[in-house]
Order: C-alpha cells, then structure tokens, then sequence
C-alpha cells in the first residue's frame, strides 16, 4: 500500500512541476512564436492575397476583441480607401488545425480572396488546399450572405479531389471567419474610417 | 565509478555512437538528414533533451519507484522535448518547420530513453550529464555527416547554417557539370549511405 501511493505522489509531483514550468515556458515563448509565425507563414499569405493593396496589411495591422478572445485584422487599402479586411480562422482538418486567412470586402460583403496559412494535411492530398490556387480562387467574389459548403454537402464549392474533409475543413473555417465578421462589422468600420489615408 | 567523465563523455563520441554503433533511433535519422542543416538542428536539440533528461533522472533516482520508473521518464522526457519545441519556434521557426514532427518525436527517441533507463537511473549526476552529452554529440556528428553526405550527393552543394550563425555555403563542391545524384536524398538512399558508413566505421579495427 505505502509503494502504491508513493507511486501516485511521486508521479503527480512530477507531472505538476512540469505542467508548472510548461505554463511558463510556453507564456515566455508564445509572443515570440506569435511574431515569427506572422513574419514566415501568416505575413506573405496575407500579403499574397492583398498584393494589390497600397499599404502593406502586415503593417497595418490591429487587434480587436471578439468575446474572450483578441483577433489580428489586417487592413487592404485600395483607390485610397480602406474597405478590405482580412481575418484569421481555423477549423479541424483531416490531421489537425487548418488555419486561414480570409480576406473579406466590406464594401460589397463578398470574400476578396482566401489563403490557407498553417496546416497538416496530407502532402499531394489534403495539402493542395495550400498549394492549388484553383481552390481558393472559387471563394473569391462570392456573398458571404450563405455558408459555405462542398457540393457533395449540397453547396457550390468544388471539393478538392482526394481530400473531402480538408475542403470541409477549409468552408468550415471561412463560415467562422465570415461569422465573426457580421458580428464585428460595425466594429471593425469605426476601426478602419480614414485608416485609407 | 572506476571510469572517468573524460571515458563516460568520448564513449559517445565513437566506441558507443549513435546510431552506428548502437543502431538505435533511426527513424529521426533517415527523416531528417537530407541535409546536414537539418541533421545539425535535430542533433542539437536531441542533445539538449538527452542531456537535461539525464541530469533530472540521475538526480530523482532514489525518488522515482522502480515499478512506473518508465512513466516518469517520459513525463521528464517530454517536458524537455516541448521546452525544446518552444524554444525551436520562437528563435528558428524555419528549422521548425523543416524538421517539423520530428522534434515532437524525440519523447520516444529510444536513445534518449535508453540512456535514462541503462545508465542515468544507476548513476550519479556527474557522469549521467558527461554520458549525455557525449552521446548527444556523436549523435549530432552522426547527423551532421550523414546529412552532409547526402546533401552533396543530392544537390552538390552544401547550403546551411546552424540556429541562424554559423552561415556556411560551399557551392558547386564537384564542379558545375555534376548531375545531382536524387536517390540520396530520398529515404532509400538514407539506408544505404547508413549502411555503407557503419560498414566504413567496422572496417577500422577498435582496439
């Protein structure tokens, strides 16, 4: 008995110690991670999806609270005038996270364009959600007014061949991103006013 | 303790090398050598997770029971690969991504398992962090070389740096005309060029 519970104190005390300076390790790195992430993976996909903007979003950049949590928007500046807003958004992948960044026209309410930024999805597969632009394209220039969804689930957007729930996953992660939007939209506006000059 | 730290420290470094001599741990090894950068990277952090993992057993081996001894080498184990992991992403986020899941991998390194079990949880601290790092070096050197081997075959050029210093680039090593030689590069041909080294190394006679 006395092994038995010497067993449990002596794992516990050891498992605590590490989730305790696991908590602040990750507290010390995750503003790094944060900026690294955003100069090598987040940064040129937004930049990639904006590139006509006259201000670099990356640069122009601000957080906004949406209930518990901040969000980074990323201002497109286009003719002088700042009407293109990009989000953040993941959804649940075939092997993990599918983060997105999705780039929306507040002017006409439709999407300007989608990138796909961190993901784990199969190479060759799941992955050509990243590298096949074909795929994104058919996001652009649609109303966000109805969700998204794959044509086998009934909607207009073409699953990539080979990787359903990836092409689920990436509408899934637009529709949360779209979501968010018409939640913050007056928000967002007040943000952006004269953020074009 | 008739050996010294010097003996515990350089075994690793030739007599007991991985993962030639014990042919451990391959799967990081054929993964992530198809340059000598990435077999750098992963060798370093491998010896830093070795070397702290070895240090901690050491020191709770009269604390630890023997009977979940392997439990609570993981648990020390993987909190060092996710200091490792963190510390990766936030000063060498390109390694990252190139090595990827490998680094989440080293928990179950059997090298790094296997120094805690044979020789950390018997011995004292000093000799546990000398045997450590030095099979945490040979592991790097392993690495590095098969890494570099490879990278020249494949490529013809050796391109890299280690943690962003140490910038190296020696381009065109075998002269423009040379036809880069794929099979290194892929898995196969980490096999084979593993092999063709641990037949060179038992070629030279140890004492």
């Amino acid at each position: 008995m006395g092994e038995m519970i010497r067993m449990v104190v002596v794992l516990t005390v050891l498992s605590v110690v590490s989730g305790g300076g696991l908590s602040w390790v990750k507290n010390f790195a995750g503003p790094k991670i944060e900026n690294q992430e955003m100069n090598l993976v987040k940064g040129p996909a937004i930049r990639e999806i904006l590139k006509d903007s006259e201000k670099d979003p990356v640069e122009n950049r601000f957080k906004i609270q949406d209930g518990d949590t901040e969000r980074n928007i990323f201002v497109g500046v286009f003719n002088g005038k700042a009407d293109t807003v990009v989000l953040e958004s993941s959804a649940n992948g075939y092997a993990g996270k599918v983060g997105m960044a999705v780039a929306i026209d507040m002017d006409s309410d439709t999407i300007y364009g989608i990138s796909v930024t961190t993901h784990q999805e199969t190479p060759g597969f799941g992955a050509k959600a990243k590298e096949d632009p074909t795929f994104g394209a058919q996001f652009a220039g649609k109303s966000i007014s109805t969700d998204f969804q794959v044509s086998q689930d009934g909607g207009n957007i073409s699953a990539l061949s080979g990787a359903t729930i990836t092409s689920r996953a990436v509408c899934a992660s637009v529709n949360s991103a779209t979501a968010a939007y018409k939640e913050l939209k007056p928000q967002l506006a007040e943000h952006i006013k004269g953020m074009g000059n | 303790m008739a050996k010294s730290l010097v003996a515990e420290f350089t075994k690793g470094l030739w007599k007991d090398i991985p993962p030639f001599r014990l042919v451990l741990g391959l799967c990081p090894v054929l993964g992530v050598t198809t340059s000598m950068k990435n077999g750098i990277g992963m060798g370093l952090a491998t010896t830093f997770v070795l070397l702290c993992s070895n240090m901690l057993v050491s020191l709770l081996r009269k604390l630890i029971p023997g009977k979940v001894r392997i439990a609570a080498f993981i648990v020390i184990i993987a909190t060092f690969v996710i200091v490792v992991e963190q510390m990766m992403q936030a000063y060498a986020y390109t390694l990252f991504m190139d090595l990827g899941v490998f680094i989440p991998l080293i928990v179950v390194n059997c090298i790094v398992l296997g120094r805690a079990e044979a020789f950390a949880f018997k011995n004292r601290i000093l000799p546990s962090a000398a045997d450590g790092l030095g099979i945490g070096v040979g592991f790097t050197l392993s690495l590095a070389s098969l890494g570099a081997i490879r990278e020249l075959l494949g490529t013809g050029s050796l391109k890299g740096d280690v943690f962003g210093f140490l910038p190296y680039d020696f381009a065109n090593i075998f002269g423009t005309g040379f036809q880069p030689f794929d099979f290194a590069v892929q898995a196969p041909g980490a096999f084979v060029i593993l092999g063709l080294m641990l037949c060179a190394m038992n070629l030279i006679p140890s004492k």
